[in-house]
């Protein structure tokens, strides 16, 4: 787990990764490679060919599946299921704000503030890894729960008001509402934000600060013109790691939710493991890998960190 | 304006202890809902404080079957996944090869596609071949998307490796065998260390993969979420906070050894 939050170590000029010394031995590094891509051939790359031309078979389970080229079903899959795939890439786009928004203090306190105290917090932020996250989640049922303090609190300061005014929660509850996904969400994907931050953070060779406040810079100019550019790398890394997963999860929006926030990945989870529809969940399973991949390259363009992967 | 200027200077200060709080609430709660006795089925409103679960963490039927089930397969995913990540690591860092690109995508690609898009297409593979699915489709999963987390982490331990500690080895007349298992493996082993860990932390805590390749096996993590439909049982929370605790006093421990070797060396 350390090895998240160590700084890489900076790379020796002349000697770029791309270009590491010849060695002996020409098929050595082949062998090394040979077990574990085999291993990510078969079951990563296989499995998505296979997903590929499940999802263009038609049939039922008693007659079997044949390829047909049925290209429909992903027209089909995506004139039935447009909302859960909208309120996806909704719900993980707010919570990938909130994380970064939660997330950039913590990470700058224990990179510049936090002293002797950084082991500390450190381990805090990274410990409750290691609770099976659906425990977890399932406290939140808790924490949110109908007339409990917090909603109560959040009632009487009439936050409530101003929420089911944006449809994010109804009367008086907050579970069983988007809210409640949404706060499932950043809370599950937030050390994903936090740890990347910390790592470009704490790069930053603190002397930039001290010219930055030499030059007469104000802490916040400080911070705009030097820091958070710095920490871009972190920034984009952490919503990345935060906005892919959030996308297909169907744990929050099933433990948190109702059936009024059922995401993309409930919606595969039950075609494929309940009603049996194999070529719909395919489908709607490919078109989010296309979207997610099309998103994260255009992003990863627009952000012109290109050497990040 | 004291108070004022007192809270400019710590904002970032509060703001990320804010942050903390919120990561450490849910945490909180189970230790607590640990002690509790519950009315109905659901372990969700707080009665009264009892001791019963702590006394009894096995006493739900399956509940200990599970995490055993856990265990067994973590133990093995971390094994296989770090073993075949190292090997990918030393590759890539310290060989030129062709398909060098392709290598790095095929390690970057299960990172960057949601679980669930994972999950199915393995579904589909383990269909058409009609994998009985169980024990084995669980590790075969596993062990498949620890792996790049493996390679990036002992990656980036090789990576910043002297390269002149293994030719001074070599001048010093030790064979290739005796130099890596003398210089080069007691320098990289932090970072295989780091990869193992989190390859374990993954793989124990996984849910959506596992509920899409498990067929019959319950695993810790698809027996809470079945107790989330059924009855969550006071255990749970026992087991999570127990988990806790021992992953809190493990981090502590490796932390003070590391500063004490620390001081030792200066």
């Amino acid at each position: 787990m350390s090895t998240l939050t160590e700084a890489p170590p900076p790379l020796a000029p002349g000697a770029p990764e791309s270009k590491p010394p010849k060695r002996r031995g020409r098929f050595t590094p082949y062998w090394l490679l040979l077990p574990g891509i085999l291993w990510l051939v078969v079951f990563f790359a296989l499995p998505m060919i296979y997903q590929a031309s499940t999802s263009v078979q038609t049939g039922s389970l008693e007659t079997g599946y044949k390829v047909t080229w049925h290209f429909a079903t992903y027209w089909d899959a995506l004139s039935a299921y447009w909302p859960q795939f909208v309120r996806s890439v909704l719900y993980a786009g707010t919570a990938t704000i909130l994380c970064l928004l939660l997330g950039y203090p913590l990470a700058y306190l224990i990179a510049f503030r936090a002293g002797r105290w950084r082991n500390l917090i450190m381990i805090l932020v990274i410990a409750p890894f290691f609770t099976s996250f659906l425990i977890r989640t399932l406290a939140w049922k808790t924490i949110l729960a109908d007339g409990g303090p917090l909603v109560g609190a959040l009632n009487s300061l009439h936050v409530l008001d101003v929420t089911s005014w944006l449809g994010l929660t109804a009367g008086d509850r907050v579970l069983a509402t988007p809210l409640a996904v949404i706060c499932g969400l950043t809370y599950n994907f937030l050390p994903f934000m936090i740890l990347p931050l910390y790592t470009s953070l704490e790069r930053i060779d603190g002397r930039l600060h001290e010219a930055a406040g030499d030059l007469y810079a104000r802490p916040w100019t400080t911070f705009r013109k030097v820091t958070f550019p710095l920490s871009m790398p972190g920034v984009v890394s952490g919503t990345l790691l935060t906005f892919i997963p959030a996308t297909g999860d169907y744990v929050n929006a099933d433990l948190l939710g109702s059936t009024d926030t059922r995401m993309v990945g409930n919606v595969i989870q039950t075609q494929f493991l309940r009603v049996l529809d194999y070529p719909t969940a395919a489908a709607l399973s490919f078109i989010l890998m296309a979207a997610i991949l099309l998103m994260v390259t255009f992003y990863i363009r627009r952000s012109g960190t290109e050497d990040l992967v | 304006m004291p108070f004022v200027n007192w809270l400019k200077r710590h904002l970032v200060v509060i703001a990320g202890l804010v942050t903390l709080a919120y990561l450490l609430l849910p945490n909180i709660i189970v230790t607590v809902f640990s002690f509790n006795k519950p009315k109905g089925r659901f372990n969700y409103e707080w009665q009264q404080f009892s001791l019963d679960a702590w006394k009894d963490p096995c006493g739900v039927s399956d509940l200990c079957g599970s995490l055993s089930v856990s265990l067994q397969i973590a133990f093995w995913a971390t094994l296989g996944a770090t073993l075949l990540g190292t090997l990918i690591a030393f590759a890539l860092v310290r060989y030129r090869f062709r398909a060098r690109g392709a290598v790095n995508s095929l390690i970057f690609l299960p990172m960057a596609m949601p679980e669930v898009v994972m999950a199915a297409s393995l579904l589909t593979l383990f269909l058409n071949m009609g994998a009985q699915l169980g024990f084995w489709t669980i590790l075969i999963a596993h062990i498949m998307f620890c792996l790049s987390f493996v390679v990036t982490a002992v990656k980036a331990r090789v990576m910043s490796m002297d390269p002149k500690l293994e030719e001074a080895a070599r001048d010093l007349y030790a064979g290739p065998f005796q130099t890596f298992v003398r210089v080069t493996l007691p320098i990289a082993a932090p970072g295989i260390a780091a990869g193992a860990l989190l390859a374990f932390a993954l793989s124990f805590d996984d849910f959506i993969i596992t509920n899409f390749n498990a067929g019959s096996t319950v695993t810790f993590p698809m027996f809470v979420w079945g107790s989330a439909q059924r009855g969550t049982p006071v255990q749970i929370n026992v087991i999570g906070t127990a988990m806790f605790i021992v992953a809190v006093l493990f981090v502590l421990i490796s932390v003070v050894i590391g500063n004490r070797r620390n001081r030792q060396k200066a």
